[in-house]
């Protein structure tokens, strides 16, 4: 199967949309390699602005240029934006709104290889609790893609996770990408698959193993974690009369919290969330 | 605004004063040594130093200003008031939901502040973005951020101070109120800061010393400061605490907490005598 980079598609559309727009300026935290800010850097140093391993002072200088009318693009590895500098993207960027665009990689377990200390399995709820912040997890590079484009021109702070590991390709480029809205990646009617990121890879393989004995799935695309959308899932619901959530986070606090919160409210099915249990491996 | 008229300015401080401790006795809580020791640092920018209009707070050519000491933020109220940004009455709502003068700096409700602060240490980061911002657009204004001495304890103060100098941001002034207390008692005792000036020298800064006091210091460093090309400047502003009421000065009780009505009249006696 196809696979591509989320991280070289998100550098490269941020250089197509540095070089449109002046008001464009991109931070990193001594990682711009890694989140591919350094496509960014090499062809428009001017507007890009390497903060050092110093992640705190590069929220709030985001904050800073945010206020002053730049459109600041923040990178650097999840666990570091979400969880190193939560207070000042709590006070410096959500508080009053200002338009940061936390753009990090290196999201979820797969980071493999560096080990628990850098694998983030709390990011999404550490950002999804934030009032004012969008949280969006796309699935794959096209939508990558799609996603800076749509958060370039959406005034507000955002939150967007990539990973370091090359996601399988599963839009074209018909393919829309609309802030708070889920897609139906496959239609079914026994059971509801929301899932996010990587996940929606494994929730179609799931979904065609079911096939096998007899139970067909809809599975769902949730790139938008937050403002999370309530219709689909609820219409979903009524539909199949049962959800599993599926997401490569703990199971404390991100989608499938999300889908619980709405489906508590709003119509109560059975529900499962899979991920990762709430322990430190 | 430029009028250096000692006298006046020196009349200003104390009406200034006066309307700090009316609006945090009125508030019952507050910070009241941090407000008291800022004040010749607030007049000097907005009365005399700083480019703003009040009734325009957002044009682009204006100086800006960040408070990131934001528990002072009983002084800069009382010093936008003055200026013209809002309404005097609107000092009485001071720390009162609803009010447009939250108990620290609040861009989303209070005209002529620029950004939100008040959680020490990250203020210094944020006028770095703001000057950047004001360089990549070819806008020749100012930025002045002022910082209390308890706060620079904070690491991120020390990031912002490398970020400023490395990338030679030379529209920043930094004002460091060095009153010597901090709300658990005298800053050398909590969590030594000592030297100041060798520290920011180190991190690449041009230092200034003044009486943070004395109008005429305090605005020869401001003079002095705008002709320093290629590195942030700060300056280390000397202040007592409580400054301008005998029995606040110098006391750390005073730091976090309001004057009673007792103490509001014995104080605006001795602001008047």
């Amino acid at each position: 199967m196809e696979k591509a980079s989320l991280r070289e598609a998100y550098g490269r559309a941020l250089l197509e949309l540095g070089k449109k727009d002046e008001d464009i300026v991109v931070l990193d935290a001594d990682l711009s390699g890694s989140t591919k800010t350094g496509l960014f850097a090499k062809e428009l140093p001017h507007r890009f602005f390497n903060l050092g391993v110093a992640e705190q002072d590069m929220m709030g200088t985001a904050a800073g240029l945010a206020a002053s009318g730049k459109i600041p693009f923040a990178s650097t590895f999840a666990i570091f934006a979400t969880g190193r500098a939560w207070e000042q993207v709590r006070q410096s960027i959500a508080y009053v709104g200002l338009n940061v665009k936390i753009v990090a990689s290196h999201g979820g377990i797969t980071v493999g290889d560096d080990g628990g200390s850098h694998q983030s399995m709390e990011d999404i709820a550490l950002m999804r609790i934030l009032p004012n912040m969008v949280v969006i997890v796309p699935a794959d590079a096209i939508e990558m893609r799609k996603v800076i484009y749509a958060i370039a021109h959406y005034k507000g702070p955002v939150y967007v996770r990539s990973s370091r590991i090359n996601f399988p390709i599963l839009y074209n480029e018909d393919y829309h990408f609309q802030i708070g809205k889920g897609s139906i990646v496959r239609e079914g009617e026994d059971i509801t698959i929301i899932a996010t990121g990587l996940m929606v890879h494994y929730a179609l393989e799931a979904a065609e193993e079911l096939a096998k004995v007899g139970i067909e799935a809809r599975v769902i695309n949730m790139s938008t974690i937050k403002p999370i959308d309530k219709e689909l899932i609820i219409e979903s619901s009524k539909i199949t009369g049962a959800i599993l959530t599926a997401e490569e986070h703990l199971v404390l606090g991100g989608l499938g919290s999300a889908v619980c919160e709405v489906l508590a409210e709003s119509y109560p099915v059975p529900i499962k969330r899979i991920g990762s249990l709430p322990i430190f491996t | 605004m430029e009028d250096r008229d000692i006298e006046k300015l020196k009349t200003l401080a104390k009406e200034i004063r006066k309307d700090i401790l009316i609006m945090l006795n009125r508030a019952t809580s507050g910070h009241t040594g941090g407000s008291l020791s800022v004040v010749e640092i607030l007049i000097a920018l907005f009365f005399v130093k700083m480019h703003h209009l009040p009734n325009d707070p957002h044009f682009r050519e204006r100086d800006r200003f960040v408070l990131s000491k934001g528990h002072a933020a009983p002084a800069l109220y009382a010093v936008l008031s003055k200026c013209g940004y809002f309404d005097r009455k609107e000092l009485a709502g001071l720390r009162k939901l609803g009010s447009c003068l939250q108990g620290h700096p609040d861009s989303k409700f209070t005209p002529g502040i620029e950004v939100p602060s008040g959680s020490l240490g990250q203020g210094l980061s944020m006028a770095n973005g703001i000057s950047l911002a004001l360089r990549l657009d070819n806008i020749p204004s100012r930025v002045y951020v002022v910082l209390g001495d308890g706060e620079v304890q904070e690491g991120q103060i020390w990031e912002a101070a490398m970020t400023a100098a490395h990338y030679k941001i030379d529209n920043l002034c930094a004002i460091l109120d060095n009153n010597r207390l901090q709300i658990d008692g005298w800053v050398r005792d909590v969590m030594n800061i000592e030297p100041l000036p060798k520290k920011w020298e180190a991190f690449g800064w041009h230092v200034l010393e003044t009486d943070g006091h004395d109008f005429n210091q305090i605005l020869d460093v401001l003079d002095e400061a705008e002709k320093i090309k290629g590195k942030p400047t700060i300056i280390i502003a000397q202040t007592i605490k409580g400054k301008g009421v005998s029995f606040f000065e110098n006391k750390v009780k005073y730091h976090g907490i309001a004057p009673t009505d007792e103490e509001l009249e014995k104080a605006l006696k001795e602001l008047d005598g």
